[in-house]
């Protein structure tokens, strides 16, 4: 085994879920995950679009902005382009998340000559697979690198994480950043403390570590150098484990102690799929059940795994095989969503072209890291209750009976509407123990308490008239035109109307063309007691909710 | 004297045991104060059935059980947070016409509650079926008949189902919307609780539901006419303080 630093080439794609949008770059484009921006476009950066605005900001500083929903299902399959264009150059590719990538220099330089020879031909390659024009050299001035659909980053440094902070730093550079053995430290000492939160265990959402390069910044320590010119042991006693975690990247060193002994072999499994699987939702849903075993394995030992291997072959005798990495240990739900985006890219699904042939006949999940589990393991649904397992169980034997889809977990998004405030997602495409919470946020224009019980998947024709049978609508102003008398709701008889209230205008996105939405609303009560919501739009009425 | 202690204590933890909790204010309308383990229940088609079903989930989501909703499209998720359900705990399913017994027979197996809607049809051979698997299993599954116009529902809905208790709503009045003013502010119902042994005798519980801040609460005997708004106008944020003719009720 080495005992030092393993040398690392790292790929940083800069806001790849706004790229995997496959939107150009001219266009404007911001993710959004709960109604906060998680990633910009460089045309949407440049209208004043930034990251953690909320999307009322973002969409009032760029009124043409596109705003797509956060879906790392999507990202994922368009990260696979790029891996693929990867694979012949290195064997042991690991991705860390869908836009970022590492790979172990040792064997590949040898080969290509010299880690800047493999850094170039990886970072051409990366552009390339971007539908980068070849040749390209220049990005002063707003030459031809503003032209591209991502700002890619390449660097190769002592130790994975360090390499991934570099490329990150070297997103807008026209070369790759290459830093001679031994002087990682150095490179790194210039980089301000807050970048820490983009990689390791100080990860946003883990809730561990999160607000450590704030604290550090708050006592002084500005950069990396700063940090680590303090005495390792002054560090672990302030700040514990996490903190000479950080001590360590910070000083050019390992992540951790090197391992002295490779994984257990018994903690390999592996699945049949007879007949081969030759459906995504068929192989994913077999992958599933072997992440559970191999989790079981793992946490039968106490361990947690950090790196874990995913091999496919097919019925014709193909084999493919990834690397997956995960500094926080990988729990099932996120192998088997790994899993998934991964058969995804091979067996393609949608528009991604079939990069294998035939079905998968057999699945191999084999641990290449572990680690001990320190309790950084997060559980189902926010908590590893032995009720919330028998669920999750329960919900992948539903999908087998109705189908994926058919199975949906609400998720809050903020909104006006009662329909828009949670919305429902599939359930293979969230992660159960990161779901978003409500905002703190206040939504001007929102109906008041109570929220109405009974809200229609597609709005349903309503009639509104007044005393001299005039349909009512509401000006400009507004009011509306006469107190409503009689209503019918979906072609049903006319109901007299006992009490109303409303309108409550909305005037959404004016300034877009297409999206523009103007609409008023009216609460109703019937002389049947019954209360509804109904909606007026461009001169129809709606009957949008029931309170029932 | 120990031995009297332990025949005392006993019967109670075996109840809590047997029972997953409701909000304090649905405990009277129960016979064990609670959903028992196993049973069935049935929310019959009438005003605020919606609320009341989304009002008997938000006990046991938040005391830790999962909750499963099948068929029931137009559920309102801002409603049901509103009202104290632990949405975190909480999935949606909708089969297709065919697999509807089956999806739900599986549920049973780990979720405490099962709400089914009124786009599941179920035959007499499901129902009793399914009331078999939640006894073995010790879940509840309750039926729902609400929104059957928006779900596109045609037959009965859960009409034939053997439920143990049966929950029906009766005299829903919404307070605090006026003609041109106010908004749809807190509704006060009577929930009419029937069924076999303690239930022979039907329990009526009067309930806010939902109360001011969306959720249910207990409503207190004495009637009240009017009831003066305060309330800002929720737009503009122009204060609007007027006094809310509400009309007569009919019946107490």
């Amino acid at each position: 085994m080495n005992v030092g630093p393993v040398r690392t080439l790292a790929v940083w794609c800069a806001d790849w879920p706004a790229v995997a949008t496959g939107r150009p770059p001219q266009v404007p484009v911001a993710v959004v995950r709960a109604n906060r921006v998680r990633a910009v476009s460089p045309a949407a950066r440049a209208e004043g679009v930034q990251v953690g605005q909320r999307r009322r900001e973002a969409q009032s500083r760029c009124p043409l902005l596109e705003i797509h929903e956060f879906d790392e299902q999507r990202d994922a399959r368009a990260f696979e382009t790029v891996l693929a264009a990867l694979e012949d150059v290195a064997p042991r590719l690991e991705v860390t998340a869908p836009g970022r990538c590492a790979v172990p220099t040792r064997g590949p330089s040898r080969y290509h000559g010299g880690d800047r020879a493999l850094a170039g031909l990886v970072l051409g390659r990366v552009r390339a697979a971007l539908g980068a024009p070849a040749g390209t050299d220049r990005v002063e001035g707003g030459g031809s690198l503003a032209d591209l659909r991502c700002r890619v980053g390449v660097a190769v440094a002592d130790g994975p994480r360090a390499a991934a902070l570099l490329a990150h730093d070297a997103r807008d550079r026209v070369g790759p950043v290459v830093v001679p053995p031994g002087l990682t430290a150095v490179a790194l000492a210039p980089l301000p403390v807050g970048r820490l939160v983009q990689v390791g265990p100080v990860r946003p959402g883990t809730g561990r570590g999160e607000d450590l390069p704030d604290v550090l910044g708050r006592l002084g320590l500005r950069t990396l150098g700063h940090l680590a010119a303090l005495e390792p042991a002054d560090v672990l006693a302030r700040f514990g484990a996490e903190g000479l975690d950080v001590h360590r990247l910070a000083s050019g060193r390992e992540d951790r102690p090197p391992r002295v002994t490779d994984p257990p072999a018994d903690l390999t499994v592996e699945l049949g799929l007879d007949p081969p699987a030759d459906r995504v939702d068929r192989a994913a849903f077999a992958a599933k059940a072997l992440a559970d075993e191999f989790h079981d394995r793992l946490a039968s030992r106490g361990l947690a795994c950090t790196r874990v291997l995913v091999v496919a072959e097919t019925e014709v005798g193909d084999r493919i095989e990834r690397l997956w990495r995960h500094e926080g240990g990988l729990s099932a739900a996120a192998v088997a969503q790994r899993m998934r985006w991964q058969l995804e890219g091979w067996l393609g699904s949608g528009r991604a072209t079939a990069r294998c042939r035939g079905g998968v006949c057999r699945l191999e999940l084999v641990p290449d890291e572990v680690v001990g589990d320190t309790g950084r393991q997060l559980g189902f649904w926010g908590g590893s209750s032995e009720a919330g397992e028998r669920a999750v169980r329960a919900l992948a034997r539903v999908q087998t009976l109705a189908g994926a889809d058919a199975v949906r977990v609400p998720e809050w998004r903020g909104g006006r509407a009662p329909a828009e405030r949670y919305r429902l997602v599939p359930l293979d495409s969230v992660d159960l123990a990161g779901r978003a919470e409500p905002g703190p946020e206040p939504w001007p224009g929102a109906l008041p308490v109570p929220s109405p019980a009974l809200v229609w998947p597609a709005p349903r024709p309503a009639g509104l008239l007044d005393e001299a049978g005039r349909q009512v609508v509401v000006g400009g102003r507004g009011l509306a035109s006469a107190p409503p008398a009689r209503c019918s709701l979906d072609g049903a008889a006319w109901v007299e109307v006992r009490s109303w209230a409303g309108p409550w205008c909305t005037d959404e996105r004016w300034w877009d063309p297409l999206g523009h939405r103007r609409r008023a609303r009216l609460q109703l009560v019937l002389a049947d007691g019954t209360a509804h919501l109904l909606t007026l739009e461009s001169g129809r009425w709606w009957w949008e909710a029931a309170y029932d | 004297m120990l031995r009297r202690l332990v025949d005392s204590v006993r019967p109670v933890t075996a109840a809590h045991e047997r029972t997953l909790p409701v909000l304090a204010a649905l405990e009277p309308l129960l016979p064990a104060g609670g959903l028992v383990r196993g049973s069935s229940v049935r929310v019959a088609d009438g005003p605020g059935a919606m609320s009341l079903a989304l009002a008997l989930l938000a006990g046991p989501t938040r005391a830790g059980s999962w909750a499963a909703c099948v068929g029931l499209p137009a559920l309102g998720w801002a409603a049901a947070a509103e009202a104290g359900v632990a949405l975190e705990r909480v999935a949606a399913v909708e089969p297709g016409a065919g697999s509807w017994s089956a999806v739900t027979a599986a549920l049973l197996d780990a979720f405490d509650v099962v709400l089914c809607g009124p786009a599941c049809r179920p035959t007499a051979t499901d129902l009793r079926r399914l009331s078999a698997r939640a006894r073995e299993r010790g879940s509840v599954l309750v039926g729902v008949d609400a929104g059957r116009r928006g779900a596109g529902g045609r037959g009965d809905g859960t009409a034939g189902w053997p439920a143990d208790v049966r929950l029906g709503t009766d005299a829903a009045v919404w307070h605090g919307v006026g003609s041109g003013h106010g908004h749809l502010r807190r509704r006060r119902l009577t929930v009419v609780a029937t069924g076999r042994g303690h239930l022979a005798r039907p329990r009526r519980v009067a309930l806010w539901l939902p109360d001011a801040e969306g959720r249910p609460g207990p409503a207190a005997d004495h009637r009240i006419d009017h009831e003066v708004d305060h309330g800002r106008h929720p737009v503009d944020g122009v204060g609007v303080a007027s006094v809310v003719r509400l009309p007569t009720r009919t019946s107490g």
